[in-house]
């Protein structure tokens, strides 16, 4: 009780100007959504009167954080909608949320048994079950789960070479590339590799993000007072921990401390995004890049929403335009509508695509040869409503990249 | 419009609406005279604080038991205006001497913001109470019972038979109409303005100006009243109300011409918010939404020059037996806690006039709308779902909420989102609450007294009036006397966050006024 007194000190800077109405892509495709200003400030100002005034509507913000980007007055918008979520909406998560909102438990069984799991999950019958059963829509293609994880191929491959470099960081994975996708680990290591860094896996926890949107608050809270524990380690042994999820990012540097009130203050400064590590290393000189002869391609960059919320678009924009043979055009800033676990719910699906509809128009008017992007549920939600690839910036820079010749300038 | 009543009654504060309900359930023909609107003087101007009486159990033990006893009846017949939040009495060190030191570490879990110094704490049974709403809700009750209210209207002389009054003289603030109306009894509740209104009658009451400064915060910083256990002084009980808090009161005597036109000064601004922050140092950070100050009509008894150590008592003056005067009574004194027991006692005086022999029931027959003042049972009547705007307006207008047409989709849009106030909710005020202006509707509604103060509701809501009303050409007037009258409180406080809110106000309205309030 508290705690709600004190972190909400901030909503009444409101004007009302209400920017971040305009800006909210759920109030303009839900009309049941009663948008951020009134779900945010104005709400809360008689939720702290009485838990009666909590709105069921809430459930509907995606927490893309557009409208903290839009805030002239800088009001935690949707920090107070989440908040809110996590004190009054008391009804237990559904067995669905529970399964989505666990990437860390589900993902192991899911890779244990991936080709059964993927096959099963591609059929029309089971995601009519699905549908009908657990209410995720069969519109929906689910993401595909690996055989392998990365972390296994990690430990088996390259864990054993990573000793030699002369520069260490930790690279905090996250459950999409341990489970879903282990190429794009493998290109980060890769890449962190032929600039002479070597490599480091933690003990790390899902970073929680599902979880909160789940209302799972106490299994968020513990994973991610373990993950800031296993941080100070990390950074005690001088090594900086470096991401490749955007939503990861966020969560581990804001929704800690300001939504499940674990202090990261003195790690936070050791943790950062690939893009702007690279970028800045690079651009100081530090690293040196050598670029495949003749690569050349055309990309449309789609900035996630919580990367604008952290506001780091910019350095990867600038990372990929460092690329000689890489024509970049960067998309109108739109969100894609998919929101994590959000999209993938049935009474959400044609709000999610409805509000993805500006960015797939832009990216099919754009018609490059894939899409950059930072976010992996951005790229599902792409990928399947517009049939164009996204690729994660790392994995073009392990292709761009000559990483033998990079290796040999960054070892000297 | 019939013109002779039992009683007339000046005076559309707590205490008139009050003495008008209690006469008309005793079978009078009432008439109810207000010149500007229902509590539109010191009974809308207050904490809106429903006192346990531990305040003045030390120094006034008559008031403490008439405060206790009045507390536990408005609960249960005003629970819509009533909120249960209980209250504390706290300890802080510099006032060690005063202050017992009970179990005070619970203090932290239902006053989280409370100041962490402190080193004692009682628990008290206060509440909040909403002034408009209840003062609406004697009002709607009287007239239920035959009574006749006549906001905007100013008594400007009184019918004299010879030493007999029998009637008063009136003029329509609004259309400068006048009127006559008779009565045998005629009752002065007129707060601080009794004193003029006796003057009209020939009386004099050596009343005495109490200026008492308040400020509202933008939100609730804590649910519990909280009082510092200290002698009275300024700045010492903190209310949360609805969606705000509110600090309160200075003490100081003003001159009766500046009833009318009263300014929060910069130094009481200043006393307020070091003496709030004393209460809960949180205050030092939260916006301050605006500064209003009301009179309090308290009646010289000696001469303390602050106006503290007056009893806050009720004083029922019959002018015959006192100056020769018959068919007039006064009633003043007292506070909003007591108002009922005011009207009981002025009725009493009344019936007794008129040899009527009736017995009160005020204090077991609930208000209009407080027949069931839980919002969570109310709202289980509208079909479906409640929406914001109907659980706002179930807070609001209690069980009456019930009368409110949320059929049409168009007038379930929230007009003002600050405190969640629909078209249908306004249209309902309109056509049942006696509203002409704005104000008056913000009274009934709590429209555009968020954190915006109106700027953005204020022109949905005054078309609305406007149209109401049946001139649809006033709404431009509307709007710009409300947002003047809001102007005024927010300059005092006019810096940080509610600056820019000025500032927002101005451009959308596209006026410009002074920022301080001594050149308004």
């Amino acid at each position: 009780m508290q705690e709600r007194f004190i972190s909400a000190n901030n909503f009444e800077q409101c004007q009302k100007c209400s920017l971040c109405e305009t800006v909210c892509p759920v109030m303009a495709n839900n009309p049941a959504y009663a948008g951020p200003k009134r779900s945010g400030p104005d709400g809360e100002r008689y939720r702290l009167k009485n838990g009666i005034f909590f709105e069921d509507s809430l459930k509907y913000c995606l927490n893309c954080k557009r409208c903290e980007v839009a805030c002239p007055s800088g009001v935690r918008i949707a920090d107070l909608i989440q908040q809110a979520r996590i004190d009054f909406a008391r009804k237990a998560p559904k067995l669905r949320d529970l399964m989505l909102a666990s990437t860390d438990q589900v993902g192991p069984m899911a890779s244990a048994f991936a080709p059964v799991a993927n096959f099963a999950l591609g059929l029309p019958p089971v995601k009519g079950i699905l549908d009908f059963t657990l209410g995720i829509d069969r519109h929906r293609t689910l993401p595909k789960y690996s055989g392998e994880t990365f972390v296994h191929w990690f430990r088996k491959n390259a864990a054993s070479s990573q000793a030699a470099f002369k520069r260490q960081i930790s690279y905090f994975h996250g459950c999409y590339a341990n489970f879903n996708y282990p190429q794009l680990g493998r290109d980060f290591t890769a890449v962190m590799n032929a600039f002479g860094i070597g490599v480091n896996l933690i003990d790390e926890r899902c970073c929680g993000v599902a979880k909160i949107a789940n209302g799972m608050i106490p299994a968020a809270t513990r994973d991610a007072k373990h993950n800031i524990n296993v941080f100070r380690a990390s950074v005690a042994a001088g090594r900086d921990v470096i991401t490749v999820s955007t939503t990861c990012t966020m969560t581990l540097l804001e929704e800690y401390p300001e939504l499940l009130k674990v202090d990261n203050a003195d790690v936070k400064g050791h943790i950062s995004l690939v893009e702007p590590f690279l970028y800045k290393a690079i651009a100081s000189g530090e690293l040196k890049p050598v670029w495949k002869e003749g690569w050349k391609a055309r990309a449309a960059y789609h900035c996630p929403c919580h990367q604008e919320r952290l506001g780091l678009g910019i350095f990867t924009t600038e990372l990929l335009k460092m690329i000689p043979g890489l024509e970049l055009t960067e998309l109108p800033s739109n969100c894609c509508g998919i929101a994590g676990t959000y999209g993938f719910k049935k009474e959400n699906y044609k709000v999610s695509q409805q509000i993805g509809k500006p960015l797939f128009d832009s990216i099919k008017a754009a018609a490059p040869d894939f899409v950059v992007c930072e976010c992996e549920t951005c790229k599902w939600q792409i990928e399947m409503s517009t049939g164009v690839t996204v690729k994660n910036p790392v994995s073009i820079l392990a292709e761009a990249l000559d990483l033998e010749k990079t290796l040999e300038l960054n070892r000297s | 419009m019939p013109k002779d009543f039992d009683v007339i009654i000046i005076g559309g504060g707590a205490t008139g609406a009050g003495t008008a309900r209690d006469c008309a359930l005793r079978g009078l023909k009432v008439l109810l005279l207000e010149r500007e609107d229902l509590a539109s003087g010191a009974s809308g101007r207050n904490h809106g604080l429903l006192h346990s009486g531990a305040r003045y159990a030390v120094r006034d033990s008559e008031s403490a038991e008439e405060c206790i006893k009045e507390n536990k009846i408005l609960r249960s017949i005003a629970s819509n205006c009533v909120e249960d939040t209980g209250g504390l009495f706290i300890t802080l060190p510099e006032d060690a001497d005063t202050g017992y030191g009970l179990d005070y570490q619970k203090t932290f879990v239902e006053a989280p913001s409370v100041n962490p110094r402190l080193i004692g704490a009682v628990t008290v049974p206060d509440g909040s109470i909403d002034p408009f709403r209840l003062c609406s809700a004697n009002i709607t009750d009287a007239v239920l019972h035959g009574a006749t209210v006549l906001t905007y209207t100013m008594v400007t002389e009184f019918i004299l038979e010879g030493k007999t009054v029998t009637g008063v003289r009136t003029v329509n603030t609004r259309t400068g109409e006048t009127a006559e109306y008779h009565a045998p009894v005629t009752v002065n509740a007129a707060g601080i303005w009794a004193h003029g209104i006796a003057e009209l009658a020939g009386v004099v009451i050596n009343m005495y100006p109490a200026k008492g400064a308040l400020l509202v915060f933008g939100h609730r910083v804590n649910n519990v009243v909280i009082n510092r256990c200290r002698k009275s002084a300024d700045g010492d009980i903190l209310v949360p109300g609805d969606s705000v808090t509110v600090i309160g009161t200075t003490s100081t005597r003003i001159p009766f011409s500046e009833c009318d036109h009263m300014a929060v000064t910069r130094e009481e601004v200043e006393l307020l918010l070091r003496e709030g922050c004393a209460l809960c140092p949180s205050l030092a950070n939260t916006r301050i939404l605006r500064a209003y100050a009301g009179v309090r009509p308290l009646v010289a008894s000696d001469d303390d020059p602050t106006g503290r150590s007056i009893s806050r008592g009720i004083v029922v003056l019959d002018h015959k037996t006192r100056d020769g005067i018959d068919g007039f009574i006064t009633i003043t004194g007292g506070k909003l806690m007591t108002y009922r027991l005011m009207a009981e006692l002025a009725t009493d005086a009344v019936c007794r006039k008129l040899s009527v022999h009736a017995e009160c029931k005020t204090a077991e027959t609930p208000l209009p709308g407080s027949a069931d003042g839980r919002i969570s049972s109310i709202i289980k009547r509208f079909p479906g779902k409640p929406t914001a705007g109907q659980k706002g307006a179930a807070g609001r207008q209690g069980d009456l909420a019930g009368k409110i047409r949320f059929d049409n989709p168009a007038d379930c849009a929230l007009v003002c989102e600050c405190e969640n106030v629909t078209l249908a909710e306004i249209k309902y005020a309109v056509s049942e609450l006696g509203v002409r202006t704005l104000s008056d509707l913000r009274r009934r509604t709590r429209i555009g007294m968020g954190t915006c103060q109106g700027t953005f509701c204020i022109r949905k809501a005054a078309k609305a009036l406007a149209e109401a009303l049946g001139d649809p050409s006033l709404a431009d007037k509307l709007a710009a006397d409300y947002l003047d009258e809001r102007w005024k409180g927010l300059c005092p406080v006019g810096w940080g966050d509610t600056l820019r809110e000025m500032e927002f106000m101005q451009r959308v309205y596209k006026f410009e006024k002074p920022y301080s309030y001594d050149e308004v």
